[in-house]
């Protein structure tokens, strides 16, 4: 094998034909609706001052790109490995609801308790259930909070439950944590 | 000489000077690390860069983008897993150097021919920026369309194999730039009636979610590997030496580093594709590459690492990012009203030598910090997969909340980062659509812009940079078409049965014409000696 052909990335075959077909799908029914999404303008100066212009090409550019890859694929009727795939794509949804979740609850219920909630959490989850990495996990939540939140100053906004706190302790809180 | 002065005076300041230390030192770590890499980083830390004066951020940025592969070369060359993407071909001739015992010589040569390729590339830079400075006004709005086509052309065909998924992935970028209200008549696209939708798809948003939470959800799902890093001996100053040996290897490299690195869309794997062949090709010991070749190791270290500060010539002359991590940092310049493209070499010369020196200042630094840390940094690559997977997830989230505090902004991440997730799975390519994104809007914006002044199509390429441009998208897609007609095969659809069998027809079927053949042989032999006996 060539040293060309060894460094070029191939696609994988098992789940490609379903994710093709989706995605074919997909830009065949936003092309389908790109009259009732964009404007035309009777007097426009030129073609590429059309709204529907660009959307126009990238479309296109999607439909034909993916029906030309449909059309040479070596094999077009999905088969038991092709599910399989597909059925590990959602693997991550779990992980996806433990992220919008702390989305939810940060500001409701703080950066710096959440955080440790994650880690901690996620960690445990995840079969990390010794003292060590707890211990690890937390660390690694704290520094996190204390780097970009207190340091870097990043903007985060403070919980509805640091204002309960006592009042030399909610500013710091809602400031740094 | 002034600018120079005024450049050094830019970076006379404990926070920028604070900023290229954990820039670089925190490169270094994200690199050693497989699974983090660069862009993950990159993606994370932007937001919080917004905050500071863009040199800062930028030096951080550019800090991380320049010292991650120095700490990539790491894993590739003791565990055989790179670090970042484009230390793939070191692994080539890293390990089985590693294998022979020879780990620190390894290292040692990897980091000499990083510095080397990293300061070949910034004084490159130096000697051509007053040339830059002359030739970037010339680039109006025609020419800086026709630049980031040739980018958006570029990136699709660098990826040989997979143009076709490369082609849609890209306009499904440009299609998501242009979703929301367009910026002339104010008229709504693709939204849907939807009101989140009418300030359009945020580029960081989308970022973070196919970099870096996919790749959360990627390292979540995976296994934990046990990893075992072989004994190494020897000093790291070595290499250093062995690189004074290889000076014509290491200055090809570098220069292809440098060439490739200035196209928009070519990038990294090119430069070292190019630069290894040709190391091999001049080689008196071919044979030797892919099985711990020196030469081998210094030209993919050299050359890839000369990329970074090439690649910031798109960037800084024409506005024009040539890979994703490019693409990232132009929405610093954005966020604070600096805008990158002629005018910048013209009005800001100090800031552009200003980042210039930053990278030459980084690659010492970077080298000296490895000189010191490189047994400490080994110990990074043993973070158990899943558990990294829990950090850069909790990290997504600091990145993704802190750009305007939406939970909507953290929904349309997490599907970025499921969509991602089926990308990496499939081995499909990521950085079409951010280069689509960012290079359909400049399409767009350019593309208007200079049809106010074409009267005739023609009027568009009158001007020589522009015809220039034009010519070599031309010649890009013709050689293009040729290569693919050239090289069609009419897809086999049989089933693996009906293959295995037609194989083993055809085997039966040679076998049968071969024993005929013999037969006609012995026939015609013993007709030629009935013919000679008679």
């Amino acid at each position: 094998m060539s040293l060309e052909t060894d460094l070029r990335a191939r696609t994988r075959g098992a789940g490609q034909i379903l994710f093709v077909a989706a995605f074919l799908g997909l830009s065949v029914i936003l092309l389908s609706q790109i009259a009732a999404q964009t404007a035309w303008i009777e007097k426009a100066r030129s073609f590429a001052a059309q709204p529907r212009f660009w959307p126009a090409v990238a479309l296109g550019t999607m439909v034909v790109s993916l029906a030309l890859h449909l059309w040479q694929m070596t094999r077009r009727r999905p088969r038991r490995e092709d599910w399989q795939e597909a059925r590990r794509w959602l693997e991550p949804v779990e992980y996806a609801g433990w992220f919008m979740a702390y989305v939810f609850l940060v500001p409701w219920i703080g950066f710096l308790p959440m955080s440790l909630a994650l880690a901690c959490g996620l960690s445990w989850r995840l079969g990390y259930r010794s003292v060590r990495w707890m211990a690890l996990a937390a660390a690694f939540a704290l520094g996190t909070v204390l780097l970009f939140k207190g340091m870097l100053g990043v903007k985060i906004p403070g919980a509805v439950l640091y204002e309960a706190l006592p009042d030399g302790w909610r500013g710091f809180a809602l400031q740094y944590l | 000489m002034d600018i120079f002065l005024a450049a050094i005076e830019v970076l006379a300041r404990w926070d920028v000077l604070l900023a290229l230390l954990v820039g670089s030192i925190g490169g270094v770590a994200i690199g050693a690390i497989p699974g983090v890499g660069p862009a993950v980083a990159i993606a994370i830390l932007l937001p919080a860069t917004f905050s500071m004066d863009p040199i800062v951020g930028l030096t951080v940025l550019l800090g991380i983008y320049g010292s991650s592969m120095y700490g990539g070369s790491i894993p590739a060359i003791l565990i055989n897993t790179p670090g970042t993407a484009v230390n793939a071909l070191t692994t080539y001739d890293g390990f089985p150097m590693t294998l022979r015992s020879e780990g620190r010589r390894a290292l040692s040569l990897a980091y000499s021919a990083s510095f080397f390729g990293g300061i070949f590339s910034v004084i490159c830079l130096i000697a051509l920026s007053p040339v830059l400075a002359k030739v970037a006004p010339m680039f109006g709005a025609r020419e800086i369309f026709l630049a980031a086509l040739l980018g958006v052309i570029l990136v699709i065909t660098a990826h040989k194999g997979q143009m076709l998924i490369a082609a849609a992935l890209t306009g499904f970028g440009i299609f998501l730039s242009t979703v929301g209200l367009e910026p002339v008549k104010y008229t709504r696209r693709f939204t849907f009636d939807q009101s989140w939708l009418a300030s359009g798809i945020n580029l960081i948003v989308v970022v973070l979610g196919l970099f870096a939470l996919s790749q959360a959800f990627l390292l979540l799902t995976m296994d934990d590997e046990k990893i075992r890093t072989p004994r190494a001996r020897g000093s790291l100053l070595q290499g250093f030496r062995e690189l004074a040996r290889h000076p014509r290897v290491a200055s090809i490299a570098a220069s292809f580093g440098v060439v490739m690195g200035m196209v928009p869309g070519v990038g990294e794997f090119t430069a070292q594709f190019l630069s290894y062949t040709s190391a091999r090709r001049l080689s008196k010991t071919p044979e030797a590459f892919g099985h711990g070749s020196s030469e081998g190791l210094i030209a993919s270290e050299a050359a890839n690492n000369a990329v970074p500060a090439a690649a910031m010539i798109p960037l800084l002359a024409l506005g024009i990012p040539g890979e994703a991590l490019t693409a990232m940092m132009l929405s610093v310049f954005y966020v604070h009203n600096v805008v990158p493209g002629p005018g910048l070499f013209q009005t800001q010369m100090d800031f552009v030598v200003a980042l210039y020196l930053a990278l030459l200042i980084l690659n010492v630094l970077v080298v000296v910090f490895l000189l010191v840390s490189t047994g400490w940094l080994v110990k990074l690559t043993q973070i158990p997969n899943r558990f990294l997977g829990m950090c850069v997830l909790m990290l997504s989230f600091v990145g993704v909340y802190s750009i305007r505090n939406s939970a909507v902004d953290c929904c349309i991440a997490a599907v970025f980062g499921l969509f991602g997730y089926a990308l990496k799975r499939l081995n499909m390519p990521i950085v079409p659509i951010i280069l689509g994104m960012v290079l359909g809007n400049i399409m767009e914006v350019k593309l208007r812009a200079a049809m106010n002044r074409v009267k005739v199509p023609w009027d568009f390429i009158d001007r020589p940079i522009a015809f220039l441009l034009f010519c070599v998208i031309v010649m890009i897609l013709a050689s293009t078409l040729w290569r693919t007609i050239r090289d069609w095969r009419t897809p086999d659809r049989r089933s693996p049965a009906r293959k295995a069998s037609a194989r083993f027809i055809r085997r039966i079927a040679g076998r049968q014409t071969r024993h005929f053949d013999d037969r006609l042989k012995i026939q015609r032999r013993r007709r030629t000696y009935d013919h000679m006996g008679s």
